[in-house]
């Protein structure tokens, strides 16, 4: 069973490789969340112009590229979900953050403009629980009086793919609404009590945009990209926020990134002023014991060069970087946790 | 010494034919054998998600990632529901393409309509779907669903089949877009098979009065009846396993409805959606027996129609 699924996962692998062009010896492999790809390709192609080294990665998403990491088909794996120390343990992996970034519920409905529509988390959640179904809803009415809202059901859109963006939004879900966490919970794919399922970011920006009086959540870049009409939502300290790197910046300031947990770090709602309650970050997975030093170590210099010289290059994709001295935590780390098959430290 | 010639020729040729047959045999053989090796595979793999919910999988709606409870209910309706709406319309049309084409149609037209209708077999799924997604379901949304639901929505019986929010995206959109992917299919079928029906059979109904109508459903319906039932079930064929198109139109929501205009989901866009995503081993042993099951129903619909074939055969040949 575990061989046939190592078998598959490389013969697919393979195929997405054969489809995206040749790959050079030596070019680093990666595969995963389709969250940071954006990012990732843009590093990438800069890492090749000064160095040579290139990087194949397949955004194949968050559980493909778990399981590839363990399948050992690839240099490291990408995941928006942070997996827990215990499932790391289990799979001799070790976990690290890259960029942080946002997730936003975006709205078609007439007469309402992009920031004008103001909602608490504890409403969004009754919304996608189908509790609430009408747009004129007294508890969504309390908070936005002055606006105009009509008289028709919501239609409510989610990830018909399994997502880490999905784990963010159904994470502050949970959090926010005790009913949401008994009754669906919190995962990259979840029995959705309502609505209709659409394919990526796209298929969800695409679904909203093309039917009204509709509800959906993408990642910040898509709804910035495609000028959508975006929520502004009340935050842990209770102010209504809108979503922009600044207040996912101050969602992250808040974090305790603790290398000796794997820098599991949930970042919704989290406390402060400007914090965006729907903010996440995404992860890189690599095995403690790394086979191959060498790869290992090829894979590990991308990231140091991407930390030292690729916050720019992030911010202009809207990611947010992260902390200087939560870089340096994620070097020593590496120091301490990944080994060759030697047991020398790879970094 | 000419004679020794022939003999070792003879031989030589001999030899040649045992490779040929045998290198035939190992061809056909090879199908077999791949057959037999998914089947299992499929099997072994999803034995987890067979244990664990039994036949229990086949009646349960549920599809919950998180507490790991699967049934395969949602999915195989939407399969099956897409697939019949788009052989009720994919039939008719192209049972009257096919008679114009064959018949009616100018013999200077014949041609360039022929040639069109097999471009439309080759466009890929994925553009239909996107056709779909921007251009079909808008159109479905504002204009034909509110006339479903206004008319058909009243009828007794069927009316709840009719009644529902008009989002476009929804289960009868995705069997109008099958259909318009198998039409093709079916119709140069029925086109290649009416061609092949002898003239003098025609010329005869025709010369006693019969219209075209009646040439068409008494003789060539006949006549060409395995070949058109294989055309169809081409269609079928397809339309079961039709990945991307449905996936764009059909809303991928696990939720079972009596409504038609109501988002669903079929099983091969649940495993196009959840496949990569799946993350531990019963989510991916439920999506394989998934996929077991559209293996089976496609096997069933395909041998319900051989025999169907088989029964029409014999009983002709009882009549005669």
């Amino acid at each position: 069973m575990n061989k046939l699924n190592r078998l598959l996962a490389s013969i697919g692998l393979t195929a997405a490789m054969l489809t995206a062009g040749t790959v050079m010896a030596g070019d680093i492999t990666g595969a995963g969340a389709t969250f940071p790809y954006p990012i990732y390709a843009k590093w990438a192609e800069a890492y090749k112009a000064q160095t040579s080294i290139g990087l194949n990665y397949q955004s194949i998403g968050s559980g493909g590229g778990i399981k590839q990491i363990i399948a050992k088909t690839v240099n490291f794996g990408a995941s928006d979900k942070p997996l827990t120390s215990d499932a790391l343990a289990k799979d001799g992996l070790v976990q690290f953050p890259t960029v942080i970034g946002g997730v936003v519920p975006v709205i078609n409905v007439e007469g309402v403009k992009p920031g004008q529509m103001k909602m608490t988390g504890e409403i969004l959640a009754q919304i996608y629980a189908g509790k609430i179904t009408k747009w004129n809803d007294p508890k969504l009415a309390a908070d936005n009086k002055g606006l105009k809202l009509p008289e028709t059901d919501i239609t409510v859109v989610h990830r018909s793919d399994g997502s880490g963006t999905s784990f963010i939004f159904t994470t502050y879900l949970s959090q926010v609404s005790p009913e949401w966490k008994s009754s669906v919970g919190a995962d990259t794919a979840v029995q959705w009590p309502t609505g209709m399922g659409g394919k990526g970011n796209e298929g969800v920006a695409a679904n909203v945009k093309s039917i009204k009086n509709s509800i959906g959540y993408v990642e910040y870049a898509y709804a910035k990209q495609n000028k959508m009409d975006y929520v502004v939502l009340k935050n842990h300290d209770g102010q209504f926020v809108t979503p922009d790197d600044i207040n996912f910046k101050a969602a992250a300031a808040n974090a305790k990134w603790k290398a000796e947990e794997n820098f599991y770090q949930i970042l919704t709602n989290q406390p402060g002023k400007e914090s965006w309650p729907i903010s996440g970050a995404t992860f890189i997975l690599m095995h403690a014991k790394e086979d191959n030093a060498d790869s290992a170590k090829d894979v590990l210099k991308f990231f140091d060069w991407a930390y030292s010289n690729g916050d720019k290059m992030a911010a202009e994709l809207d990611y947010v970087p992260l902390p200087d001295s939560v870089k340096k935590q994620i070097r020593d780390a590496w120091k301490a946790q990944i080994k060759g098959a030697d047991g020398k430290a790879v970094w | 010494m000419s004679t020794l010639i022939r003999e070792d020729r003879l031989k030589r040729q001999n030899l040649l034919d045992i490779l040929f047959r045998n290198l035939t045999r190992l061809c056909a053989f090879g199908v077999l054998a791949l057959l037999v090796a998914i089947i299992v595979s499929l099997i072994t793999s999803s034995s987890l998600a067979m244990h664990e919910f039994g036949f229990g999988f086949l009646t349960s709606a549920d599809w919950n990632p998180v507490t790991e409870k699967f049934g395969a209910l949602v999915p195989i309706v939407g399969t099956i529901a897409t697939s019949v709406i788009a052989l009720l319309i994919a039939i008719p049309v192209s049972f009257g393409i096919a008679i114009f084409l064959t018949e009616l149609s100018p013999q200077w037209m014949r041609r360039p309509l022929g040639v069109a209708i097999e471009l439309l077999a080759g466009i890929p799924s994925i553009i239909y779907g996107m056709w779909g997604l921007f251009v079909f379901v808008p159109i479905f949304a504002d204009d034909i669903e509110p006339w479903i639901n206004n008319n058909l929505g009243h009828l007794p019986v069927i009316s709840p089949l009719f009644t529902g929010p008009n989002l476009g995206i929804s289960v009868l959109a995705a069997g109008i877009i099958l259909a318009i992917m198998i039409i093709p299919f079916i119709a140069s079928v029925m086109r290649d098979v009416f061609d092949v029906v002898p003239s003098l059979l025609k010329e005869s109904a025709y010369g006693l009065g019969a219209t075209t109508w009646e040439v068409m459903y008494q003789v060539v319906l006949p006549y060409t009846k395995i070949g058109v039932v294989g055309g169809i079930m081409l269609g079928l064929g397809r339309a079961l396993g039709e990945t991307m198109a449905i996936t764009f139109v059909i809303g991928n929501a696990h939720q079972l409805s009596s409504s038609l205009l109501k988002p669903g989901n079929s099983i091969s866009s649940a495993l196009a959606n959840e496949f990569t995503e799946a993350v531990g081993d019963l989510y991916t042993s439920a999506l394989v027996e998934l996929g077991l099951i559209l293996f089976f129903i496609t096997f069933v619909v395909l041998s319900l129609a051989r025999f169907m074939l088989y029964k029409l055969a014999q009983r002709e040949g009882r009549g005669a």
